[in-house]
C-alpha cells in the first residue's frame, strides 16, 4: 500500500503525476523487491506482449480509474519494453465519461470498450457462471493488469479487483444476486482471466465507503494511495477493512450489519477457487 | 422456452433473413437487413407470403421509453416494480434482465420496438391447444429475460443485453400490419421474456386489435399482480411456462422463486385470462412423482381442472448440457399422475406424433382435435363444444 498526503496539489481532485508515478513506483518496487521501477516491470511483463490495462469508469468522472494512473502505468510499461497498450472497459462511453479517449487503432496506445470488438461466440461456464468473453480480453491482450477503483457496492459490498472483473462478461446483470456471491468468485476462475491478469493496481486516491458503485461525493474521502497486489482476494479483503474502518469512523453501520458483506471475497479463497488468501494473519500490508 | 426455440420455424423473410446453413447464433448475430442480402438465395420464404423491407435500427434513441413500473429512490436510484425481483438501481445501471436502465434517476426500457428476432410459427408450437388451433402466430422477441434458466433454449437472445445483439426497429403498428399481411390471426411474444418488453407488448397488442390481430404471451409468468393485472386488458392469451413446482428448482436452476408464478397464474385464472401451462420437464431434477401429483393438485385447486398442462420433453441446452433427454416413460408417467388427480386438457410436448398431442373431450373421451408435432388435423369442435356430445371445450376457438 503506498500513500502519499500531498497526492492532491491544491486540494482538489487533480492529482499530481509525478507524485503518483512515484507511489506506484514504489509500490511496485517493494512488491517485487527491486531496486528500480522498470526492473519490477519487467518481472511483470515481456517485451512484445499486448497489455491490457483494465480500468473501472463506471462512476465517470467523479471516481473511476484515473487517466493519470494509466499514463503512469503506461510510462513504466514502455520503459519495460511494452509497445501495445489496450485501455479497456465495458464501452466506449463509460471511457470517454471517465476521461479517456478512444483510439480504436494502434501504435502504441489503444484505447475502446467491449462495445467495440464483442463477445466470444461460446460460452465459457464455472461454477455458478456461464458468460460471454470480451474478445478484448481473449483475443487482444496477452496480459492484463488490473486497475480497479477502492470503493463501496450498494449490493455486492464493495467493488474491487475481483468484482471489477465483471467488466469482462457480457452479462455482469445476472450475478448481482445474493451479494455477488460465488458469482464474483466464479468469474474471476474463468481461464482467460485467471491466466491473463497479472497485477492489480487499485487507484484509492479517492475512496468511497457508500453509495457505490455510483460517484457520491458526499461519501468519498481522499485516501490518497494505491494497493497493489498479485493476489486480488488479499487486495479485496484489504480495501474491504479500509472501508469498513471508514464506515465506523462515520458512525455508519457495518456491511455486514447491512447484509452486504461481501462473502464472495472468503469464497475466492476458499478449496474450490484459491484465487488467493483472505486470511489476515498470511496477508503482509506494506505500507510504502 | 420449451418447445419454442427461436430458429425452427420460418423467419420473416426480409426482417429476419435466417440462412439455412447458419448455426443458431450466427443467425442471431446476423439478424438485420444485411444478412438477407448477404444470404438471400439460402432465405426460406413461406410460399405466399411477400417480401417486404425494413430499416435496421438507427439508434438507440428509437426503442428507449421511461419504464411503467418503477419507484424513484433518493440518489437517484430506481427500484423496478414490474417483476418480483425489485431491483434497486444506482445511475447507469441495469436490472437483473438487462433491459431497463437507470438514466439519472429515471427508469428506461430498452427494447420498445426492438424486435431481435421475429418468426411465423404455428401457434402449436408456442405451445398453445385450445387458442386458434390451425393458425400461424407472427412471433417476436426482444433481447433480455428476468430469469435465468440453465436449460434455456434460446439464451442467446434472453441472456444477452440489447446492443449485443442485432436488432430492427419494428413499431407496434408496423407489427400489426406485418401479422395481418402475413394472415397470421394472432402475435404472439414469445423466445425470450415478455415481462421484460411490457411497454412494447402493451402497445402491440393494442395496435393488432386494432388490425383484428389477436395477442398471445409467452411467459415465464414471473412478474408482480399489478402489472400483470394491467397487461390482461390488452392481450387474448397467456402461456406460462411454470419450470418446477418446487422452490428448490426455482432458486438453483431458474435463478428465481416459485411462489411470485404460482400466484400470478392465480391472477390470470381471476382475470378470466385464457391460460395454457407448459412444464419442462428436467431429468432428475424435477421430475419426481410427489411434484408432479403437488403440481396437478395445485392447478385443480386453484386453477380448476380445465387449464391445459403441457409436459414437454427437456433437450440438453445452454448451461444443462450434460444432461439426457427427458425419458418418454416419465413424460407419460407425469400425464398419467396429473390424470388422475383429474386434470381434463394433459398434452405431451416435444414428442410428434404422440396419442398425447390430441384433445380428447373429457366427457366422450373422442379425439375433439388431432395433432401430429405443429400439424392439426381434424377439430370437431362447434361453438366451443365436442361436437358429439356437446360437452363444452373450453377454449378460444376462434
Amino acid at each position: 500500500m503506498a500513500r502519499d498526503p500531498r497526492l492532491r496539489p491544491s486540494g482538489g481532485n487533480a492529482l499530481d503525476s509525478s507524485r503518483l508515478l512515484g507511489l506506484l513506483d514504489r509500490a511496485l518496487q517493494a512488491l517485487y523487491d527491486c531496486d528500480s521501477p522498470v526492473e519490477a516491470w519487467k518481472k511483470v511483463v515481456h517485451p512484445g506482449e499486448v497489455v491490457g490495462l483494465k480500468v473501472n469508469c463506471l462512476a465517470g468522472r467523479g471516481n473511476s480509474t484515473h487517466p493519470e494512473l494509466v499514463d503512469a502505468v503506461s510510462e513504466r510499461l514502455q520503459q519495460a519494453g511494452i509497445r501495445d497498450i489496450v485501455i479497456w472497459d465495458r464501452l466506449n462511453s463509460d471511457l470517454e465519461s471517465a476521461r479517456f479517449r478512444i483510439a480504436e487503432r494502434g501504435p502504441g496506445r489503444r484505447c475502446f470498450g467491449n462495445d467495440v470488438l464483442g463477445f466470444e461466440d461460446e460460452l465459457a461456464t464455472y461454477g455458478s457462471v456461464g458468460s460471454l468473453l470480451a474478445k478484448t480480453l481473449t483475443q487482444v491482450c496477452n496480459a492484463v493488469i488490473n486497475l480497479p477503483v477502492l470503493k463501496d457496492h450498494g449490493i455486492a459490498g464493495v467493488t474491487l479487483a475481483l468484482k471489477s472483473m465483471f467488466g469482462a462478461i457480457h452479462n455482469p446483470n445476472k450475478y448481482h444476486l445474493t451479494v455477488g456471491d460465488p458469482y464474483v468468485a466464479d468469474v474471476n476462475m474463468l481461464p482467460p482471466i485467471r491466466q491473463k491478469v497479472r497485477l492489480h493496481i487499485c487507484d484509492a486516491a479517492t475512496a468511497q465507503y457508500e453509495g457505490g458503485p455510483s460517484f457520491m461525493p458526499q461519501w468519498t474521502w481522499p485516501f490518497n494511495g494505491l494497493l497493489v497486489a498479485r493476489d486480488p482476494v488479499a487486495l479485496d479483503y484489504t480495501g474491504w477493512q479500509i472501508i469498513e474502518k471508514k464506515r465506523a469512523e462515520m458512525g455508519m453501520k457495518s456491511l455486514r450489519g447491512l447484509k452486504r458483506e461481501p462473502t464472495y471475497i472468503a469464497t475466492a479463497a476458499n478449496e474450490q477457487h484459491r484465487l488467493g488468501t483472505n486470511d489476515p494473519s498470511r496477508i503482509e500490508v506494506v505500507e510504502v | 422456452m420449451s418447445g419454442n426455440r427461436s430458429r425452427e420455424t420460418d423467419p420473416v423473410p426480409g426482417l429476419f433473413g435466417a440462412p439455412a446453413a447458419c448455426d443458431r447464433r450466427a443467425f442471431l448475430k446476423a439478424a438485420s437487413w444485411p444478412c438477407l442480402a448477404a444470404c438471400a438465395g439460402m432465405v426460406g420464404a413461406s410460399p405466399g407470403v411477400p417480401l417486404f423491407a425494413l430499416p435496421a435500427a438507427e439508434s438507440d434513441a428509437q426503442f428507449i421509453r421511461e419504464a411503467k413500473f418503477y419507484e424513484k429512490l433518493p440518489f437517484k436510484k430506481t427500484k423496478c416494480k414490474l417483476c418480483p425481483r425489485e431491483c434497486v438501481i444506482d445511475d447507469k445501471e441495469r436490472g437483473y434482465c438487462g433491459a431497463r436502465e437507470n438514466r439519472g434517476g429515471t427508469y428506461f426500457t430498452l427494447v420498445h420496438s426492438r424486435v431481435v428476432t421475429a418468426h411465423i410459427d404455428p401457434i402449436e408450437k408456442k405451445p398453445f391447444f385450445h387458442f386458434l388451433p390451425g393458425t400461424q402466430a407472427f412471433s417476436i422477441a426482444t433481447a433480455g429475460c428476468n430469469v435465468n434458466c440453465k436449460m434455456c433454449q434460446n439464451w442467446e437472445i434472453s441472456q444477452v443485453r440489447p446492443e449485443q445483439v442485432r436488432s430492427n426497429y419494428v413499431p407496434p403498428q408496423q407489427l400489426a400490419d406485418l401479422a395481418r399481411q402475413n394472415r397470421c390471426p394472432s402475435l404472439a411474444y414469445t423466445y425470450s421474456e415478455p415481462v421484460i418488453f411490457y411497454e412494447y407488448v402493451v402497445d402491440a397488442a393494442d395496435a393488432g386489435h386494432q388490425a383484428g390481430v389477436k395477442s398471445a404471451v409467452v411467459t415465464g409468468g414471473y412478474i408482480q399482480a399489478e402489472p400483470l393485472k394491467k397487461l390482461c386488458p390488452h392481450v387474448d392469451a397467456v402461456k406460462v411456462d411454470l419450470k418446477a413446482y418446487s422452490e428448490k428448482f426455482y432458486k438453483e436452476v431458474v435463478n428465481g422463486e416459485l411462489k411470485p408464478v404460482l400466484e400470478a397464474l392465480v391472477t390470470l385464472r381471476k382475470q378470466n385470462m385464457w391460460t395454457e401451462i407448459v412444464y419442462l420437464v428436467v431429468p432428475t431434477l424435477n421430475d419426481g412423482e410427489q411434484e408432479f401429483k403437488g403440481l396437478a393438485r395445485w392447478i385443480k385447486s386453484e386453477l380448476g381442472p380445465d387449464v391445459p398442462l403441457h409436459f414437454s420433453r427437456f433437450h440438453p441446452e445452454y448451461l444443462l448440457k450434460d444432461l439426457p433427454p427427458t425419458p418418454l416413460e416419465t413424460l407419460e408417467r407425469a400425464k398419467a399422475i396429473a390424470d388422475a388427480e383429474g386434470l381434463h386438457f394433459v398434452y405431451l410436448g416435444n414428442v410428434p406424433g404422440h396419442p398425447a398431442e390430441n384433445t380428447y373431450c373429457p366427457n366422450c373421451r373422442r379425439i375433439v382435435v388431432e395433432r401430429t408435432g405443429y400439424s392439426v388435423g381434424d377439430v370437431h369442435i362447434r361453438n366451443s363444444k365436442c361436437k358429439y356430445c356437446q360437452q363444452n371445450i373450453p377454449g378460444v376457438w376462434s
